[in-house]
């Protein structure tokens, strides 16, 4: 359970997050929408701890998330390319994400073998580090990577972005099978209405740092979203 | 249309990041560039007395003699500091301009680049001293243009040679070898490129050679750098085929082995981490400065400790200053896991013992200057290790500068230096050990000084958990502001 109290951020005199209560309960597939400057990347760095909010807390599983680091081993998230580690290959970034969250080499390595249809022989034997793939390849490297050590809560900014058709086909079914087990919470933010409206069951719209939208998915909730957005 | 890319440079120039960043800098450079231009202008003068004068010998004759040398020197400093003039082309290929256009604008830069400028400092003080001393004008004059079109031979050459790796070896190698036979009196170049330095003085018609040679190097490189100007030829990153490495033979270091697989792996795979392994091999040589006895300053016995503080901590000095911006890059990566700080700094720490552990064994060569001068280095090496890698690590925690992994170009001159706090933090990397092995020298014996140094050394182990501690406690405290100051790149 994530819980977000009074918070803001402000940037010289500019508010560009305003949240006063938000609770994301366990289990929840969580959708996050919101046109450019909306604050989604804003807030899912505050819930890492990469910023610093102006004004009040973010408790990840009863941590506050400035005060400990107990969160950490739980979370995962990949927000960008400041996430990937361009000098090594992609098997030695997996193996350096798992060391670090305490896998060894064989868990990782049945890990991946499980994407083997996601990653769709881009990634892995590549002979190139990550720094020389695709946009798209070193997305799929990164949202995999996301998914190693168990987390309880997974974290992913526009993942759907740069993807081939094919690949967001998938990436679709790895987000509905991974909230489908009710101890992992995700969070997704997109520009693309229709994928977030299918992975998720809970979807918030942010407009200038503030939630204008909180609704449970249902069948009406694609049109509902494509009305607010075509004002 | 030129100018147009002449506005382009001007605000590429003064928007980059690296200039906006402050004013220092801007003056750091200025102030780097005059020492040059003026240690040159003494060079020439100083060549032309100092030969004339001291050595008794023509300086002339001397001058033309060395050349080659100057020039492949040249060369050496253009291939590994000039930047190419191809980086931001990018943009232009779709608009309207020709193709030769945007390569002449290009080239033309280069001349004016002050790799090839520099020069003349030198060479003109020189030139007028010979006048003076009643060398005909005309042909020092014409000795002067010959030597232009070298330097621009070389200003040509390089660029196209930067295209290829590891160059900078083989001219470095060929350097050495000549340089090595000469000095052993086996073989002379110089014997061999002497007529060709005189002869441009002495038949003004020899100057055609060299111009014409010039002339057709600057065609083939235009020809190539324009058939070159395409996405998927010359303005290609290049990627070369890798492999998966394991180094799994590193997880006997237990936890640490985690981050030490990684920053070997950073070292060896980014030009910039891999020149600081350079710049420790340069710094070897650097005590032959002192103990061959070449410069009466360096002769005071304290300067034995401060050579063996930088003979042994090339690497220790130019690594352990940029922890943890090495991984400025992924930084944010690092912040989201829930790593221990500590086994974090203990890899950099154990890379920078062991890299101070192989340089001390290889400056055995020192002990051709007899075992004194080696326990020197022994001493300053066991300071280095107990005392300097904790203070170095302790100043790179307050050092906000990202890096740019995949870049060399910025490795002497960065803006880091300036931190007022990493400059209070330099002091006692090189004052203390200085001041200890004085107050042992003076006061009994030059065995007390090296013990004093030694023993503060060791001495210096015992505080490593706190000065841990402490360097953690500042990358909590700074962690905003650091993830902050990564992300401002370019």
């Amino acid at each position: 359970m994530i819980t977000i109290q009074n918070l803001t951020k402000t940037y010289t005199g500019n508010t560009v997050l305003s949240i006063e209560d938000l609770k994301i309960e366990r289990g929840t597939s969580f959708g996050l929408v919101g046109n450019n400057g909306a604050g989604k990347t804003t807030l899912f760095s505050a819930l890492l701890d990469l910023i610093q909010p102006t004004t009040g807390y973010i408790e990840n599983h009863g941590f506050k998330v400035n005060e400990s680091e107990e969160w950490k081993s739980i979370t995962s998230a990949f927000i960008d390319e400041s996430f990937l580690i361009g000098y090594l290959t992609a098997e030695e970034y997996f193996y350096f994400i798992g060391e670090l969250r305490g896998q060894k080499k064989s868990d990782v390595d049945a890990l991946i073998l499980q994407f083997e249809d996601f990653f769709h022989g881009e990634i892995l034997g590549q002979k190139k580090y990550l720094r020389d793939l695709s946009k798209g390849n070193q997305k799929k490297a990164g949202i995999v990577a996301a998914l190693i050590g168990s987390p309880e809560v997974i974290i992913l900014d526009e993942p759907f972005a740069n993807l081939d058709p094919t690949t967001q086909i998938r990436l679709k079914t790895i987000i509905k099978e991974l909230s489908a087990d009710p101890s992992i919470t995700v969070l997704v933010s997109s520009h693309d209405l229709m994928h977030v409206t299918e992975v998720c069951d809970r979807i918030v719209v942010l407009d200038k740092g503030q939630v204008v939208k909180d609704l449970s998915t249902s069948g009406e909730t694609l049109e509902e979203l494509e009305a607010h957005f075509s004002m | 249309m030129i100018k147009h890319f002449i506005t382009l440079q001007w605000k590429s120039f003064w928007r980059s990041a690296s200039l906006t960043s402050g004013l220092f800098m801007k003056l750091f450079m200025g102030f780097w560039a005059v020492w040059l231009i003026v240690m040159m202008v003494f060079g020439g003068i100083g060549t032309f007395y100092g030969l004339k004068e001291k050595l008794c010998l023509d300086p002339f004759e001397t001058v033309n003699k060395f050349l080659v040398y100057w020039f492949v020197c040249d060369l050496l400093f253009k291939y590994a500091l000039q930047k190419m003039p191809v980086i931001n082309i990018k943009p232009l290929l779709l608009l309207p301009f020709k193709k030769k256009r945007i390569v002449s604008f290009a080239f033309g830069k280069t001349i004016f680049s002050f790799f090839n400028i520099v020069h003349a400092f030198f060479f003109i003080p020189f030139s007028i001293l010979l006048v003076i001393d009643g060398y005909p004008l005309l042909n020092v004059v014409i000795w002067n243009l010959g030597l232009i079109t070298l330097v621009y031979f070389n200003n040509f050459l390089n660029i196209l040679l930067n295209k290829k790796d590891n160059l900078i070896f083989i001219i470095a190698g060929v350097l050495l070898v000549l340089g090595g036979l000469h000095y052993l009196d086996y073989f002379d170049i110089t014997t061999y490129t002497f007529p060709f330095f005189k002869g441009l003085f002495e038949n003004p018609l020899f100057i055609f050679g060299p111009i014409v040679v010039l002339f057709f190097l600057v065609l083939f490189s235009f020809r190539s750098f324009v058939n070159d100007l395409y996405l998927d030829a010359g303005l290609a990153a290049k990627s070369k085929n890798i492999k998966t490495e394991n180094l799994d033979w590193l997880d006997r270091f237990g936890k640490t082995a985690t981050f030490l697989k990684n920053d070997i792996k950073l070292i060896k795979r980014n030009k910039r981490a891999r020149s600081t392994v350079l710049v420790s091999v340069l710094f070897l040589f650097y005590g032959l400065l002192f103990f061959s006895g070449s410069i009466e300053q360096y002769d005071g016995p304290v300067w034995r400790i401060f050579a063996a503080i930088f003979v042994t901590g090339g690497f220790l000095l130019s690594f352990g200053q940029f922890v943890p911006s090495w991984d400025s890059s992924y930084y944010s990566l690092m912040m989201s896991q829930n790593i221990r700080y500590k086994e974090y700094l203990s890899s950099k720490w154990w890379l920078m013992v062991v890299a101070t552990v192989i340089s001390t064994i290889l400056a055995s060569g020192y002990l051709y200057y007899g075992w004194e001068i080696y326990l020197a280095i022994i001493v300053g090496a066991i300071y280095n290790i107990g005392v300097n890698s904790h203070i170095v690590l302790w100043a790179g925690a307050y050092v906000k500068t990202p890096i740019d992994l995949t870049s060399n170009k910025k490795a002497f001159g960065d803006k880091q230096a300036f931190n007022i706090k990493t400059m209070m933090l330099a002091l006692p990397k090189m004052a203390l050990p200085m001041v200890l092995y004085a107050i042992g020298h003076y006061a009994y014996s030059p065995y007390a000084g090296y013990a004093l140094v030694a023993i503060a050394g060791v001495a210096g182990f015992a505080f490593k958990d706190a000065v841990f501690n402490k360097i953690e406690r500042i990358y909590r405290v700074e962690k905003y502001k650091t993830i902050w100051a990564y992300k401002q790149k370019k």
